[in-house]
């Protein structure tokens, strides 16, 4: 009798919480946020080109740069992945040593120490963000390649920053992929293809 | 700790407490079987589903008929979550063509959702079907939670009841956390996640073009699935389990600082307001205002550690020349495995959070915090889930300690230990030890055995002392339901799912029997009206020596085994 209970009642909450609940969110989700349910995704030129919430990997000096991903590879958004090094594995102090002297090298004229968010992965591998620190510290290479003023840059950094939910929750951030589309516009649009 | 530190915590154990009586009140009439206002619209659906499973709701049930029914339900769980995971290639709602889970994988999972641990040994985006999502592991979020409610209310029952031979039909208590408690919460969170951002899609993975094409990507694929349903339960049930791979550090699982701050209050929200509904139910509201308490000071203890030592960042980085100082144009501290929206406090918040319940999921790598911020978490974890802890097995975690520290107060004095107007004979204590010595054991003689044969130092990612502190992490958190792991540590092979999974199998049936066993012996007794003698169970002073006690237990039990890790760790790297 307790086993006939337990499968009958087992299967009937499979039913209302494993395929109705879902079933039901989903369908509030559609009518209510269809463009974050179905992941933020932004349009241009009826090209699809990413997520507001996804990170991508950007290498174009007049571009601003992510963090590092430890994902495979780069912001692999299929897989996502921390680095999982523990803070005294000599990897990461390698891995960290290697990022500051690339930043270092992309900009020899700024002798500003390197914000730590810039150089070291994020959780996700994916993270859309760096730090208003991070997003300062690349204005001066950006504007030198995209030949614009860095107060222009400086400028557009602001107002790209997320400061805390009601001033009080999480940290103040810049969406990467926003700023670099941003940055786009404000030049004569022009796609980075060549 | 900077001064936003001190303002996000306040704001984080404010809301929290403030909800408990609200929350911990409905909570007791929905076992008291009282009307619930406009929750009764889905009194026809209970009826409906007693109707055609053949349970009579009122016929009451001795401990050991509750705790066959427990474990006959649990062992339809386990069979049904393992074949789903192994059929799941030529099932329905699998747009990503994903192959059957392994047997090793899939016996893991089965325990570990069974059991509310939600240990993952897997990536979710690359191996689970939305129908495994969903009707397996989703379900498991519901119905390991409910249980767990269960067994706690029918513990408050042995100790509110008087010369009574039953506790209560766990048919009911289960139907019924899961329809009026966890359901209701489960819908508006999962709405309001994904208003920030989080995904709820039946669509598989999308294809994109990346803005900068010299980045040498042509196109970027993003997982996507129905995401915000399952982490609206794996957070208020406490299980863990995320949809995707780095659970909520991903953006489409945790998208903005509001859907983070939901998610870490919803980790605990239960759980606290059970406190209430514990001294509602005993007729006493002092007597779980007492028990929250206790587990507050100790959350708050540990979070400052937590926060603190993150917020100090890696030394051996600050020698590179990077700037890490917290500022109000950055979190600073130690950020690798950290997400920027989240930065160090909501981190180590949620750190802190997730270990004390055995909710185990994740917003930042555990892995790669510092070795005091990681030793917050692992010590957090072998207090025994029991500062807030699980929905339901938390408090009955707590309520073990609760007796344990009235025995030792008695020993103290020279009289009979009485708790809630019952007295505790040696019955009584033999089945709170168990409870309390079985998680111990399991964790250490794992953790042995692991470190000493060639297939469990194998996976160990990390060199040295960081190593081992993988590996007592892993059973740690397996031993205690939690879920969470420094997860460097490849664990997602046939030792390790199968020492996990007996592990995390022992944690929960052999501490659930002695507490049910417990309940019903303390439903048996007479109620003993207080005397002068009696040790007052709701004020400063017994919440002191509940603290105490908790802190003890663990402290003898654990710290030669963290001296080993990330003590070990601490200190080499101050040299």
């Amino acid at each position: 009798m307790v086993w006939r209970n337990a499968i009958v009642l087992y299967a009937a909450l499979t039913v209302l919480t494993g395929i109705v609940y879902p079933l039901v969110v989903t369908g509030i989700a559609d009518v209510v946020f269809p463009h974050e349910a179905k992941g933020s995704l932004i349009t241009s030129s009826r090209k699809v080109i990413g997520s507001e919430q996804i990170g991508q990997q950007f290498s174009d000096p007049r571009y601003f740069w992510g963090r590092p991903s430890a994902t495979s590879p780069a912001y692999d958004g299929a897989a996502s992945s921390g680095s999982n090094l523990g803070p005294n594995h000599p990897d990461l102090a390698k891995a960290v040593q290697e990022r500051v002297a690339a930043l270092r090298a992309a900009d020899p004229w700024n002798a500003a120490a390197v914000p730590i968010d810039l150089v070291t992965a994020s959780g996700s591998g994916l993270d859309p963000d760096v730090s208003p620190a991070g997003a300062l510290y690349q204005a001066g290479r950006v504007a030198r390649a995209r030949g614009i003023t860095e107060k222009t840059v400086r400028a557009l950094i602001v107002r790209s920053t997320e400061g805390r939910t009601f001033g009080i929750l999480g940290e103040p951030h810049v969406n990467v992929l926003k700023l670099n589309l941003a940055l786009d516009l404000i030049q004569h649009p022009r796609p980075a293809e060549e | 700790m900077t001064p936003n530190a001190w303002i996000q915590i306040g704001l984080y154990v404010a809301v929290l407490l403030l909800s408990a009586k609200p929350l911990g009140a409905y909570m007791a009439r929905v076992f008291e079987n009282r009307p619930l206002g406009p929750m009764n619209v889905l009194r026809p659906l209970e009826r409906l589903l007693y109707r055609i499973a053949g349970i009579d709701p009122e016929r009451e049930m001795g401990w050991k008929a509750y705790a066959g029914a427990m474990l006959v339900f649990s062992a339809v769980g386990l069979v049904f979550v393992y074949a789903l995971q192994r059929l799941q290639h030529v099932l329905p709602f699998n747009p990503d063509h994903l192959g059957p889970v392994s047997p090793d994988s899939s016996f893991n999972t089965s325990i570990s959702f069974v059991t509310n641990t939600n240990w993952q040994g897997y990536g979710g985006e690359t191996t689970m079907s939305y129908l495994s999502q969903m009707a397996a592991l989703t379900v498991q979020n519901f119905v390991s939670a409910a249980a767990g409610i269960a067994m706690l209310i029918a513990l408050i029952r042995g100790f509110a009841r008087r010369s009574a031979s039953t506790i209560g039909n766990f048919w009911s208590d289960m139907v019924r956390s899961t329809l009026y408690i966890l359901l209701p919460l489960s819908i508006v969170l999962a709405i309001v996640l994904v208003s920030q951002g989080v995904v709820q899609t039946f669509a598989g993975h999308v294809t994109v073009t990346p803005l900068d094409p010299s980045a040498g990507q042509a196109t970027q694929t993003l997982a996507l699935g129905p995401a915000a349903s399952q982490i609206a339960i794996k957070q208020l049930g406490t299980n863990g389990g995320g949809f995707f791979n780095v659970n909520s550090a991903h953006p489409f699982e945790n998208a903005t600082p509001l859907s983070n701050f939901l998610q870490v209050l919803s980790i605990l929200l239960i759980a606290g307001a059970l406190c209430y509904t514990f001294g509602r139910m005993v007729g006493d509201t002092r007597q779980g205002w007492a028990i929250l308490a206790a587990m507050t000071v100790i959350l708050i203890g540990f979070l400052i550690v937590a926060v603190t030592s993150e917020q100090a960042g890696n030394p051996a980085l600050r020698r590179l020349g990077v700037d890490d100082a917290p500022s109000a144009l950055q979190a600073g501290g130690n950020m690798e495995g950290k997400e920027t929206r989240f930065g160090i406090i909501n981190s180590a918040l949620w750190a802190s959070t997730t270990t004390a319940a055995s909710n185990g999921s994740v917003n930042a790598m555990h892995d790669s915090f510092t070795p005091l911020g990681g030793l917050a978490a692992m010590l957090l974890l072998q207090l025994g889930e029991v500062v807030f802890g699980g929905v339901g097995s938390g408090l009955y975690g707590m309520l073990l300690l609760v007796i344990i520290a009235v025995f030792l107060a008695g020993l103290m004095v020279g009289r009979t230990p009485e708790y809630l107007g019952k007295k505790l004979d040696a019955y009584d204590m033999k089945m709170a030890s168990l409870g309390i010595l079985v998680m111990p054991l399991v964790v250490l003689v794992g953790t042995a055995v692991a470190v000493s044969t060639a297939a469990g130092r194998a996976t160990i990612f990390n060199p040295g002392t960081h190593g081992f502190s993988e590996v007592l992490y892993a059973f740690s958190s397996a031993g205690n339901n939690n879920g969470s792991a420094f997860a460097g540590l490849g664990a997602n092979n046939p030792f390790y799912n199968t020492a996990l999974g007996l592990v995390m199998f022992a944690a929960r049936f052999w501490i659930a029997i002695p507490v049910l066993a417990l309940a019903g012996s303390l439903a048996r007794k007479k109620h003993v009206p207080p005397s002068a003698g009696t040790l007052p169970t709701h004020g400063v002073t017994f919440v002191t020596l509940l603290i105490g006690v908790v802190l003890l237990v663990a402290a003898l039990t654990f710290v030669p085994a963290l001296a080993l890790g990330p003590i070990a760790e601490h200190l080499t790297a101050l040299r």
